[in-house]
């Protein structure tokens, strides 16, 4: 073995492998909270990500094997499936996971390669192509009359099921209802006190941000990610949602109930921590994740789609070489830029 | 003019420096436009038109018109025969007007036609000009039918609709219905879907070129 004799989690099979483990609490609690669902959409996504990584492999040329068994088409089916409503049709996830992998990842030319993270790109291109059925969101199962078995959630998903069905078992997202109640001039907190808000968010989707975040600190315990992104992007939410609340509580939500948000949290972990598509300098993580939450912020409270952490993260991804540049590191034992003797 | 002089400047035209797939010009129209395959065509030819007559014309003075200043003198040629096929298209094909709308005044900015008109009909004897200025927009015709036809068939599962724009209201039966019951790919008539489209068509291009190369390269072996 070479020195410096250092084990690190370094290969990517390691790495991937590990941020599959540490969504399988998320996973858990979805499964709990707002039923069986969701497993088909994992499922599905994961049989379309492979088939359509080892086409694209085997059309540029690449062996199939070393990449298939690498995981991260996994990954990225994974964090795509988790953004998507879990009662989605099958259309939606096939072609969301087509987009990712196929355009998103090897038409930027595969992994390590591609400028945005692919899970968001698909996000984008559905929440933009099909925005009824991006709402198919199950209510949390505490809220339903007749919870969906397995079987049922796939004759949604597969299709087969009127609409009147479909209508009975989902339902608002909490930024959803909030946005509506700001519409119809209601305040902050008179919405708050609808049946689907918990503590600080939704009832379930809170727990579900609280799984997010316990995969994510494992995530940084294990030295995978590290600790600036997620730290400056829920600080940029909080800053942000905070500044506004302060400024007007009856219209802008309270900054815990942006925080306690599952996309907020599984962006701040698992999205903006992707090390091909985020800053790479330590200084450039800081700025790309307090911009990433600044701009989720921003585009929930004035934007027209459901939720802003993908588009915000595919902004910031969009500004990465330019942030990267601006933060280069000091080169150690290079003169501190106010110790430089000004030009004669 | 020889066959072939016509010959190469028709596979210039066409393929090697194709306005739309090689040389990238006049994009603003190309993404713009071609949302549906009557729109592209319609575009197209108009700016095909635009050209011969803009090139005939910049090709016949070329001999007057001092080098310094020839630019603005071309921009007003131009200028001018945009301006007519404007009103002709506003007299004739009056709905289809409405719907291409700013974009058939702005085939007077379109980079290729001053392009041609500076590098090709201003250089050579009006015939040539014209065929060229004939091939260019017969290729940048050809990209826009293309991505009209593609855009249109995954955003909305049809080809050739508003075909009644141009031919009245008894022509809405040639609408294809290609793909009935379509949800709808919103994203392919979305700006985005103008951008995916035309970088697949220059990939697809690029390709095709890259293998026939190949081939060449294959049939005659290099000297040792």
């Amino acid at each position: 073995m070479p020195s410096p004799f250092i084990l690190d989690r370094t290969s990517v099979t390691q790495v991937m492998a590990w941020v599959l483990a540490a969504l399988l609490p998320g996973i858990a609690v979805y499964v709990w909270l707002f039923g069986p669902g969701i497993l088909i959409t994992l499922t599905l996504a994961t049989a379309t990500a492979l088939a359509a990584e080892a086409a694209m492999l085997k059309m540029r040329g690449y062996p199939a094997k070393p990449f298939l068994t690498d995981l991260s088409a996994i990954v990225t089916a994974w964090l795509l499936a988790l953004s998507l409503p879990a009662l989605a049709p099958w259309w939606l996830i096939v072609t969301g996971t087509l987009f990712a992998i196929v355009v998103a990842k090897h038409l930027y030319g595969g992994l390590g390669q591609n400028i945005f993270n692919p899970a968001m790109v698909g996000y984008a291109v559905l929440i933009v192509s099909f925005p009824v059925q991006m709402t198919q969101w199950p209510g949390p199962l505490s809220l339903t009359d007749a919870p969906l078995t397995l079987a049922q959630s796939a004759s949604v998903i597969f299709g087969g099921i009127p609409q009147a069905t479909l209508d009975a078992v989902t339902m608002a997202t909490p930024l959803d209802a909030l946005r509506t109640g700001l519409l119809q001039q209601y305040t902050v907190d008179e919405i708050m006190t609808q049946p689907i808000f918990g503590y600080y968010g939704g009832i379930g989707f809170e727990w579900l941000a609280g799984a997010f975040l316990l995969g994510g600190l494992l995530l940084w315990a294990l030295r995978i990610i590290s600790w600036q992104v997620p730290l400056a992007f829920l600080a940029g939410i909080w800053l942000a949602a905070g500044f506004l609340h302060f400024f007007d509580a009856g219209r802008f939500g309270a900054p815990w109930f942006h925080l306690f948000s599952p996309a907020v949290m599984l962006g701040a972990f698992f999205i903006a921590t992707d090390p091909v598509s985020g800053a790479t300098t330590p200084r450039g993580k800081l700025v790309f994740g307090f911009g990433a939450g600044l701009l989720t912020i921003i585009i929930r409270t004035w934007g027209g789609y459901p939720d802003g952490v993908a588009f915000a993260i595919l902004l910031m991804n969009l500004s990465v070489p330019l942030i990267d540049a601006w933060t280069q590191p000091r080169i150690y034992g290079e003169a501190r830029r106010r110790d430089k003797e000004p030009p004669a | 003019m020889t066959l072939q002089e016509f010959n190469t400047i028709f596979q210039n035209g066409l393929s090697k420096q194709n306005a739309g797939l090689v040389q990238l010009l006049g994009l603003c129209p190309l993404l713009a436009i071609s949302t549906t395959l009557v729109n592209a065509l319609s575009l197209g030819l108009a700016t095909m038109l635009v050209m011969a007559s803009a090139s005939g014309a910049v090709s016949s003075v070329r001999h007057f018109v001092p080098h310094e200043i020839r630019i603005p003198v071309f921009v007003l040629i131009i200028a001018a025969l945009v301006t007519v096929i404007d009103l002709l298209m506003n007299a004739f094909v009056h709905p289809l007007y409405l719907v291409l709308g700013i974009f058939i005044p702005l085939i007077t900015t379109n980079c290729i036609v001053l392009a041609r008109a500076d590098a090709f009909a201003s250089k050579n004897r009006p015939l040539h000009s014209v065929v060229d200025a004939i091939a260019m927009g017969l290729g940048l015709t050809m990209v826009l039918v293309v991505l009209g036809g593609m855009r249109e068939l995954a955003g909305q599962g049809t080809l050739l609709s508003g075909i009644d724009l141009v031919f009245g209201e008894e022509s809405k039966q040639f609408v294809l219905h290609v793909l009935p019951d379509y949800q709808g790919f919103l994203l392919a008539i979305l700006p985005p879907g103008a951008f995916i489209a035309l970088g697949l068509l220059i990939a697809a291009h690029n390709w095709q070129k890259a293998r026939a190369e190949r081939r060449l390269h294959a049939a005659t072996p290099m000297p040792a």
